[in-house]
């Protein structure tokens, strides 16, 4: 065991783009594998990482990238995030990095617990049947503030 | 550095995992594993020799690659060996520590 001072992670993921939802699921087992606590809760886009029917189609930000290193204006013709899209998936690949469903069954067997925001899935108009099976629940912000309910916790806005 | 376990000197990192493989016995394993607080039972010895197989086939040590093992899922992993179950199983195996993220 390390001796970290961190003993809880909880992330709040707002986006959707992939390199935004890798950065948590990456962040989020990396707690657990250290013996941390981890948490995530999805709000607004980032509910779409746990939507059954959109999980596997999420797109890496071509547009408004700077680090992409593609002229604006190409960023945005038709095609070039799913051409970005699979050229990046295919790099993860080679580096063993899970698809997102299955990473998050990897992050739920692992005892990270997922939550949606309710508010967000009531402005979205989704039932439950839209989410995937393993969510651990539908929370509101205060009941998530409330999961900080230890010494060592952290709350990380992606 | 040296770590004495079961009257024998042993190599190790600083993190306390064994430099040398030729070194490992099961009885160093069950006093390593005491150390982390494991009683050893017959599904983490499963577990001990699947992690030495990959090793010496050098595949790289991962969750994923647990999930996939058909040894042992990923809850049961943590089960047996909790508070970062690759960390510890890998000392206990007496193979290096797994430079993955993932």
């Amino acid at each position: 065991m390390s001796d970290t001072k961190v003993k809880k992670m909880l992330f709040i993921l707002s986006k959707a783009t992939i390199e935004n939802v890798y950065a948590a699921f990456v962040m989020a087992n990396g707690a657990r594998m250290e013996g941390i606590e981890s948490e995530i809760f999805f709000t607004f886009f980032g509910l779409e990482a746990i939507q059954k029917k959109k999980l596997e189609h999420l797109h890496v930000a071509t547009v408004g990238n700077p680090a992409m290193h593609i002229p604006t204006m190409l960023g945005g013709l038709p095609g070039m995030e799913a051409f970005a899209t699979k050229m990046m998936k295919k790099e993860m690949e080679k580096l063993d990095m899970p698809p997102v469903g299955e990473f998050l069954e990897i992050l739920s067997d692992s005892g990270c617990k997922l939550w949606a925001c309710k508010l967000a899935v009531d402005m979205f108009h989704l039932k439950e049947d839209d989410l995937i099976e393993d969510l651990d629940g539908v929370l509101t912000i205060g009941d998530f503030y409330g999961r900080a309910n230890e010494e060592g916790t952290q709350i990380l806005f992606i | 550095m040296d770590l004495n376990i079961a009257g024998i000197r042993l190599d190790v990192t600083e993190d306390g995992y064994l430099t040398d493989l030729s070194q490992w016995n099961e009885e160093i394993a069950t006093e390593l594993a005491k150390k982390e607080g494991i009683e050893l039972t017959d599904k983490h010895w499963e577990v001990i020799a699947w992690i030495q197989e990959q090793v010496k086939n050098d595949v790289a040590l991962s969750v994923r690659g647990i999930k996939k093992s058909g040894v042992i899922d990923i809850k049961q992993f943590y089960a047996l060996f909790p508070g970062g179950p690759l960390k510890i199983s890998t000392k206990i195996a007496g193979v290096p520590k797994p430079k993955s993220c993932i």
